[in-house]
């Protein structure tokens, strides 16, 4: 294993962080609007209220580590989905903003526009990220510079369209897990009936996505033909996502949380296996494609990052585990904040 | 300029000059923070956990706006500046990465134990995520002043060419990341603008504290807030004498382009003047309505008045920066730089004349003096960046060759516009709030009641 791999796998690892981590948060946004109740909405909101800014940290490392190791793809796809990522970062900025300020006042009125930009947000960075992931799957236009050469249309097809909603569902279930674990009495009783529609929603979206994805980008599947092993993945994810309802049955809502976060790491793995060791394949011209190799930082600098990273992870994953730990357990109402 | 190039430039402009708003607040505040909770810690008196709790609570919308302005950041490089991202990701991106997996999650992680943690975990485990997240804040600031210094004086790197499609791209990789991290200018940037970002800490406790004294509101924890405000602002002040001097010594030696733009020197001379203020004016070569000290840049500079300041007249037209804006911002900051010793001083006097708290008039001066810092922030600055100029990385890269080469004018008035509108709205929301933080006020848990028995103890002891 050379250090380009290494790298593609651990920009994985940060996007998968990512995933796991903020789909729950945005998840929590798009179910907001289903509580009427100001208390219970509060009780939303504070549930992901100590992490949530945390959650957003993996994204922006993320995008650091991106153009420390694969500067190429970070200019071309941030060059090249102007509009789409300028409206990512509207949105993200809109959230934090609703999510800060929207208990601040008791007007009524103020706390329902607030909710409103919180929850359209919360869906659009879903949608985003998954048109955006739906591009990646199956390519897109670039010359011989590594520069794109389409516009924010060519972006917007029924199959990117079809992953972003499968991101949102994928995030809905997510979140609507984790409100589970952080709510108790008459509002648990009222989300643990959402977890089952939740997952209904996802596993039709999963399936349709799995075969479109099947017949029209059959490349994907290329390297799952030349080692068999993969197969495991795709059964993991399957086993993982049956295995929810039975937790949520036994309420061991923990463990139902577990299997969730290990669905959305089995697709993220699909996802990087089905492109390597493209990381943004050229469509229509293949042999323009940015791969883990013709567009990474120089040997040198892959390996001071993966210094950097092997010195810098533990502390990273040993106080998010602090954190979480520290606001482990129900919501209460003596720490509502938000 | 094409348009595309001036709108980037100037999206680049607002949205940093925007964010620059709140990461030194951040910065200082944090420092005042360790130091209010560090007195409750050891004197155990309420007063000073009332005023950690306030400072809390005022820190995190502060943050807040930090990270809401700093995602666009992180991602803006890649957008617009698509062709400088190829030429330095190999070198700047490593710095910015390491920002995010050392300082970022250090900062978010225990902003939550700040804010939320008070019921959920011990005072002392309390007092350690305040010190571990203004350290990186700290941090943060050294990781992309590292970046940034490098743009400014370029080291430890080699260029190194190679076929993309049928041209020949070159681009810089790291050599030496030790010479990368420790660039010659690294070390006087990064000292310069956490001592500036104290200041700028320590003049919003000092305000607010004082608004509250005026108001006849908190005495008592007010005048421990403004003494807390008032040692950080004398020797943060007057560490910033040391800080910009050996800067702007070190801008003379390694950006002279800069330097010159910044004094309005457009020859080379010994016995360099300094001028005090003044209006350059660029095609006559000189600088009007000014008050000129001979000899005193080249004493600066060199610490010997005969010796020579390298002036506009050695650098090609088509390499020098816009003189008289650079020149103005730097008079600016250095003007502003000296108020804050005056003030600090001033106020260290009236403190140890014990007429401090009735001298209305000087805590008018404190109330009004919160945005002083931040123009000095801004101004410092532009003569850094606008000094720069017409170089993205000084001397490597020229900021017209740096644009991404795929915009469309169309889709940058988009960005720039809903940007400026976006961050208007919530700068507009910030001072709000802010403003409702400061009229509620500090709830108290400490009474007159208790102070004046705890007198009574310490008087008969």
């Amino acid at each position: 294993m050379d250090l380009n791999i290494i790298w593609f796998i651990l920009i994985g690892v940060l996007f998968a962080g990512y995933a796991i981590l903020d789909g729950f948060d945005l998840g929590v946004g798009m179910l907001h609007p289903f509580v009427k109740e100001d208390l219970h909405r509060r009780t939303f909101l504070n549930a992901i209220g100590p992490v949530w800014d945390g959650n957003e940290v993996w994204l922006i490392t993320g995008g650091g580590a991106l153009f420390a190791a694969f500067p190429e793809v970070y200019a071309t796809v941030f060059s090249g989905f102007y509009i789409a990522l300028f409206l990512l970062l509207v949105v993200l900025v809109f959230r934090a903003v609703a999510i800060e300020f929207r208990s601040k006042r008791e007007s009524r009125r103020w706390r329902n526009n607030w909710d409103l930009a919180f929850t359209i947000s919360s869906y659009l960075i879903a949608l985003l990220l998954g048109v955006a992931m739906g591009n990646i799957i199956i390519g897109v236009p670039l010359n011989q510079y590594h520069e794109f050469v389409g516009n924010f249309w060519t972006l917007i097809s029924p199959y990117t369209v079809l992953t972003g909603i499968t991101t949102i569902s994928l995030f809905m279930m997510h979140g609507a897990i984790y409100l589970v674990m952080k709510t108790d009495g008459e509002l648990q009783t009222k989300v643990k009936n959402w977890v089952n529609n939740t997952i209904i929603f996802f596993v039709i979206c999963y399936v349709s996505t799995t075969m479109v994805t099947l017949i029209y980008v059959p490349h994907m599947t290329q390297h799952f033909k030349d080692y068999p092993i993969l197969f495991i993945i795709p059964l993991l994810n399957m086993l993982a996502i049956a295995n929810i309802p039975r937790e949520i049955h036994h309420q061991r809502y923990g463990w139902a949380f577990i299997s969730s976060c290990a669905s959305i790491a089995a697709l993220l793995a699909l996802f990087a296996i089905g492109i390597f060791p493209n990381i943004v394949p050229s469509n229509p011209n293949p042999e323009y494609s940015l791969t883990i190799y013709n567009a990474a930082s120089s040997q040198k600098t892959l390996t001071i990052m993966l210094i950097v990273a092997i010195i810098g992870v533990p502390f990273v994953l040993a106080y998010t585990s602090a954190i979480y730990w520290t606001f482990r357990g129900k919501v209460k109402m003596e720490d509502l904040n938000y | 300029m094409g348009e595309v190039e001036i709108l980037s430039r100037l999206q680049f402009a607002i949205t940093a000059a925007f964010h620059f708003i709140y990461p030194p607040m951040s910065i200082g505040l944090g420092l005042a923070l360790i130091i209010m909770e560090g007195m409750y810690l050891k004197t155990k008196d309420k007063k000073w956990e009332d005023l950690t709790r306030f400072w809390v609570k005022i820190f995190g919308i502060i943050f807040a706006m930090g990270v809401a302005s700093g995602i666009v950041m992180e991602f803006q490089f890649g957008t617009n500046w698509a062709t400088y991202s190829r030429f330095v990701g190999d070198v700047f991106g490593s710095a910015l990465a390491a920002e995010g997996i050392f300082a970022f999650f250090l900062e978010s992680g225990f902003l939550a134990i700040l804010l939320f943690g008070w019921n959920k975990v011990k005072p002392r485990t309390h007092f350690i995520s305040t010190i571990l997240v203004t350290f990186g804040a700290h941090l943060s600031a050294v990781w992309i002043l590292v970046a940034n210094s490098w743009q400014q004086t370029p080291t430890g790197y080699h260029l190194v060419s190679r076929q993309v499609g049928d041209t020949i791209v070159t681009r810089a990789e790291i050599v030496d990341f030790w010479q990368v991290v420790f660039n010659p200018s690294t070390i006087d940037r990064v000292t310069h603008t956490i001592v500036g970002a104290w200041i700028t800490g320590a003049f919003l406790v000092l305000s607010i504290s004082a608004y509250y004294i005026l108001k006849n509101k908190h005495l008592e924890h007010s005048k421990s807030a403004i003494k807390v405000g008032l040692v950080v602002a004398i020797i943060a002040s007057l560490l910033q004498l040391i800080t910009g001097h050996s800067s702007a010594v070190g801008v003379a030696q390694n950006q002279p382009a800069k330097l010159a733009a910044a004094e309005g020197l457009f020859e080379t001379k010994a016995y360099a003047p300094l001028h005090i203020f003044g209006w350059v004016d660029s095609k006559e070569q000189k600088v009007k309505y000014t008050i000129a000290i001979p000899g005193l840049l080249s004493w600066l500079v060199h610490f010997d008045a005969s010796k020579p300041v390298t002036g506009l007249d050695k650098i090609p037209p088509e390499d020098r920066p816009p003189v008289n804006f650079v020149f103005q911002s730097f008079h600016i900051m250095i003007f502003l730089g000296i108020m804050f010793i005056l003030i600090s001083i001033l106020g260290a006097i009236l403190w140890a004349t014990n007429k401090l708290w009735n001298t209305k008039w000087f805590l008018w001066i404190l109330v009004f003096s919160v945005v002083l810092p931040h123009i000095a922030n801004q101004t410092g600055w532009i003569t850094a960046e606008v000094g720069r100029q017409p170089w993205i990385v000084y001397g490597l890269l020229r900021t017209s060759d740096a644009i991404s080469k795929n915009l469309t004018p169309g889709s940058v008035w988009f960005s720039l516009t809903l940007f400026t509108l976006i961050y208007l709205l919530i700068f507009v929301l910030f001072l709000f709030f802010l403003d409702r933080k400061i009229k509620q006020g500090i709830t108290e848990h400490y009474t007159d009641e208790v102070y004046s028995q705890q007198k009574i103890v310490v008087e008969k002891n």
